[in-house]
């Protein structure tokens, strides 16, 4: 198995590259740089394209022209330059363009920091731009999930014609593990029905999100919106770690995820029956199986890095019948474990936060 | 089957705006305006049957691709 | 042969997509000049044959409804964006024929970062800007190229160049770029100008499809509406005013002196084989050799900037790497690596690993004083602590800690540079965790550093921080 040890960032483009992915468009951002630095190095010598963009702006609207010829493309970000990509994503939703957007969240609001946050939750998972719609949204936690699920991102994003997000931290971003060196894939779908590339069999087609009559747009926003239902039925992942006969179940993903994996066994070992559920995708949210784990746990524990976002899907998901706790650090402040392992004490003694 | 070698210029009279830019442009002043409105309530052009040189500047100087068809035999 | 002038086989037959009026005409005001130009492009590409593989960009105004009648491909695009969608289905198929439709306000005002950008990076497309002083669609308020004294529901006093500055001149600008091949400005003013701009369009076509890179053409063009007159009157206000302010003419044309496909990008298929073999060559070149970990190392390693701190930690991942086990390095990342400090966390476990960052390490290796007073309280008890002494003053928590003292920066510099002083500690880590033998990390160390004569100092740097730790 050829392995390399190798930045989450630059593990993207190696999904990329095997996803087949044809062309990056990106402007520069810490702590997302390093994902165009490598698409630079690599798209161009495989005979891609890659352009250092004017701006975010221009960077998603060139996403939606290759998104359109239906050919795999991508961009990459951080907060900041992410919030100035919604539009050309609702642009890009709306007229069911496939692609693969990145988002290395760092601090906020504003200017913020570069270091990790998950404050973008609400951004990515609710919206974030305008109108009715929805990114598919992967959570990975390490380089080889950032190459994976990237990946993964390019054929759900064909699957259903839709932009898929991978939403991760500075430090998922920044770190560098050990990843398996995937095969390249041939793209599987065809998009010819309806792409326009600028040839004779694609001639008649037509890349928009117009829909001037509101029963046409109706209309549209419905399809959508079974879409998006057939999405959250079929594509929710997530995983789980002792949350059998948990008492309390604490729902992380991203980075903090494992910081919480690393103090579960811990916590067993001084008696405290705590599980990890631990959302892959952050939309569709995994609430099914948190909704059945509420009817056993006795509380639930949210922990992210963001002062209470992920925690409104979790209590939609337990529906009132035990309560979710919270805790959060913010700016870039990471938690410890052993600050964690405090918080399981306190609820598990029947404190509340 | 018409015998007509002349050129001339042809107004499709549901699709014209009633601009009169072709009138403008005429160097043989062999379009006018109707009295009758279309459907679309405008006063279309019609050529007055001739005169016309086929020179094609009414063709160009028309906003709408259809409305006007010159041909020069 | 007879001639006729008739509508172009490249707009559609019926005009299918539009959802209100006739499915013949145009949805454009009376006397507006977008379906004039609309129809000498439809004619360009169908003389010049490059309709088939045409694709048309609309942009948000009057003209958004473009892919009504255009027979191409058709995209439309976010408001001033339609030059950045351009540029990207241009390079992704280099034989596409790529036209941007623009107006004012999407050209010259929300969309002014694209077209300077678009045009410098001399993109192989064609850029058509009907320029009519007015946002159209919107209801008549000001544009980018409104002239001083023109009223708009935004100027209903008339534009002044203190409260909302001049018209910009778009062709101007751009001709000052190296990149762009051909610039041009034209009018829907009379007869002469129409034929002139028939010209430029198919000029500019011309010279996306021989390769020779960007085309520009502006074209001032009548809107009756927004303007408040009648048709013929807009077209005389359009010679009596803005001629004056937007000068028609050439502004640049070096399509002469470009060669053919100059600027034609190259963009291929992506094959699976040359993919496969593209990424295999990415591995990081060491072979798997396995050794048992006695125990998990949880380092920190913190010092100045320059130390060579996040490459201790990336020499000691990779020679766990090549152990086979799971490891992470991760950097504090930002401007404290550019400016003063740098610290960096590295595992080397069994298992998978929890928190890639380390809270509580049982390795401290600290190279100035301040790396050691902000690390050791944080280290498990009975942790290993590595301080250079030639440059740390000491630690307090000598009696819970295995403390060893040793003057790296001094040791490297006797084996050439004093920036092995991490390999160094390297060794003394090795050496006292006991985890891996010296041939073992020299043997990493042989395939990672990739310059010879550092190598050499790396080695002998091993060397000599190991045998510190093993024999005084």
């Amino acid at each position: 198995m050829a392995r390399q040890f190798m930045k989450g960032n630059d593990a993207i483009i190696l999904g990329a590259l095997a996803a087949g992915c044809r062309s990056y468009y990106g402007y520069p951002i810490t702590p997302a740089s390093e994902i165009a630095h490598a698409a630079a190095l690599h798209f161009p010598a495989l005979g891609g394209v890659f352009i250092q963009a004017e701006s975010e702006i221009a960077a998603i609207n060139m996403v939606y022209g290759t998104a359109g010829m239906g050919i795999r493309t991508m961009t990459a970000s951080s907060s900041p330059g992410f919030s100035l990509k919604q539009e050309g994503l609702s642009y890009i939703a709306g007229a069911e363009l496939p692609c693969v957007v990145v988002n290395i969240v760092r601090g906020g609001p504003g200017l913020g920091n570069i270091a990790p946050e998950q404050a973008d939750y609400f951004q990515i998972t609710k919206g974030g731009g305008h109108g009715n719609y929805r990114l598919v949204a992967l959570a990975p936690n390490g380089a080889q999930e950032m190459c994976d699920l990237t990946m993964l991102a390019f054929d759900l994003a064909d699957k259903y014609r839709t932009p898929a997000c991978i939403m991760a931290d500075g430090i998922t971003g920044q770190m560098m593990e050990v990843v398996d060196i995937p095969e390249p894939k041939t793209v599987p779908y065809d998009h010819t029905s309806w792409c326009a590339r600028g040839d004779s069999e694609t001639r008649m087609n037509l890349i928009s999100s117009i829909f001037l009559e509101p029963e046409d747009l109706e209309q549209h926003n419905l399809k959508l919106d079974k879409k998006y239902q057939q999405i959250t039925a079929a594509e929710t992942r997530y995983e789980e770690y002792r949350t059998d006969d948990a008492d309390l179940i604490v729902v992380a993903y991203g980075v903090v995820s494992r910081i919480v994996y690393s103090t579960i066994d811990q916590a067993r070992e001084e008696g405290l029956k705590v599980g990890l559920l631990r959302p892959i995708t952050v939309w569709p949210f995994p609430s099914e199986p948190i909704r059945k784990l509420a009817d056993s746990a006795k509380s639930f524990l949210a922990v992210e890095l963001s002062t209470g976002q992920m925690i409104e899907d979790v209590k939609l998901a337990v529906e009132g019948r035990c309560p979710v706790h919270f805790y959060g650090r913010s700016g870039g402040m990471v938690p410890g474990g052993r600050e964690i392992l405090e918080q399981y004490r306190a609820i598990l003694a029947g404190g509340t936060h | 089957m018409t015998t007509e070698l002349k050129p001339y210029m042809d107004v499709d009279s549901e699709l014209c705006k009633g601009c009169q830019l072709c009138l403008d442009v005429c160097p043989k002043s062999v379009i006018a305006i109707s009295d009758k409105l279309n459907s679309s309530s405008y006063h279309p052009a019609y050529y007055i049957g001739d005169g016309c040189t086929g020179c094609g500047l009414c063709f160009y100087a028309c906003p709408e691709p259809g409305a006007i068809r010159v041909v020069k035999p | 042969m007879a001639k006729v002038f008739e509508k172009p086989t490249s707009f559609y037959s019926n005009f299918e997509r539009k959802t209100a009026g006739s499915k013949k005409s145009t949805h454009y005001c009376p006397g507006c000049g977008h379906g004039n130009v609309h129809k000498m492009i439809a004619e360009a590409l169908e003389d010049l044959g490059l309709a088939e593989r045409s694709v048309f960009v609309s942009p948000v105004g009057c003209s958004v409804f473009g892919y009504y009648y255009f027979n191409s491909g058709n995209f439309q695009s976010a408001h001033g964006r339609a030059a950045a969608v351009a540029t990207a289905v241009k390079r992704t198929n280099p034989d596409s024929i790529v036209m941007s439709y623009q107006g004012d306000g999407d050209l010259a005002a929300i969309g002014t970062a694209e077209t300077i950008h678009t045009a410098n990076r001399g993109e192989n497309i064609t850029v058509f800007f009907i320029n009519n002083a007015i946002y159209g669609m919107t209801g008549g308020q000001m544009a980018p190229t409104t002239m001083i004294g023109q009223r708009s529901t935004t100027t209903p006093g008339g534009r002044t160049e203190v409260d909302h500055g001049n018209p910009i001149k778009v062709c101007e600008m751009l001709a000052t770029l190296p990149a762009p091949t051909f610039i041009t400005r034209v009018g829907l003013g009379n007869s002469k100008q129409i034929m002139q701009t028939r010209k430029a369009i198919r000029k500019a076509l011309k010279i996306q499809a021989e390769g020779k890179g960007y085309s520009f053409v502006e074209i001032l063009a009548p809107c009756p509406t927004g303007w408040k007159m009648d048709p013929p009157d807009a077209r005389d206000h359009l010679l009596s005013t803005m001629e004056d302010i937007f000068p028609l003419g050439v502004y640049k044309d070096t399509s002469e002196d470009v060669t053919e496909d100059h600027w034609k990008r190259v963009s291929l298929p992506f094959d699976v084989n040359k993919r496969h073999e593209y990424l295999q060559a990415m591995k990081t070149p060491l072979d798997l050799e396995p050794v048992e970990l006695k125990q998990d190392l949880n380092c920190k390693f913190a010092g100045f900037g320059g130390q060579g701190i996040l490459t201790l930690g990336l020499f000691l991942a990779q020679v766990g790497m090549k152990a086979g086990h799971q490891v992470s390095w991760f950097p504090a990342y930002g401007p404290e690596m550019r400016g003063g400090t740098a610290n960096c966390s590295v595992n080397i476990c069994k298992d998978r690993i929890g928190a890639p960052t380390v809270e509580h390490p049982n390795v401290l290796v600290a190279m100035n004083q301040p790396s050691v007073e902000m690390f050791e309280d944080e280290v498990v008890d009975g942790g290993w602590v590595f301080l250079d002494s030639g440059i740390c003053t000491g630690t307090a928590s000598a009696d819970r800690l295995k403390v060893t003292a040793i003057p790296a920066a001094e040791m490297a510099d006797a084996v050439g540079t004093p920036k092995v002083a991490n390999v160094v500690m390297l060794g003394a880590i090795c050496a006292a965790t006991g985890t891996f033998e010296p041939d073992y990390v020299k043997d990493t160390l042989r395939v990672i550093v990739r310059k010879k004569e550092l190598l050499e100092m790396n080695l002998a740097a091993f060397d000599a921080g190991w045998e510190f730790v093993k024999n005084g």
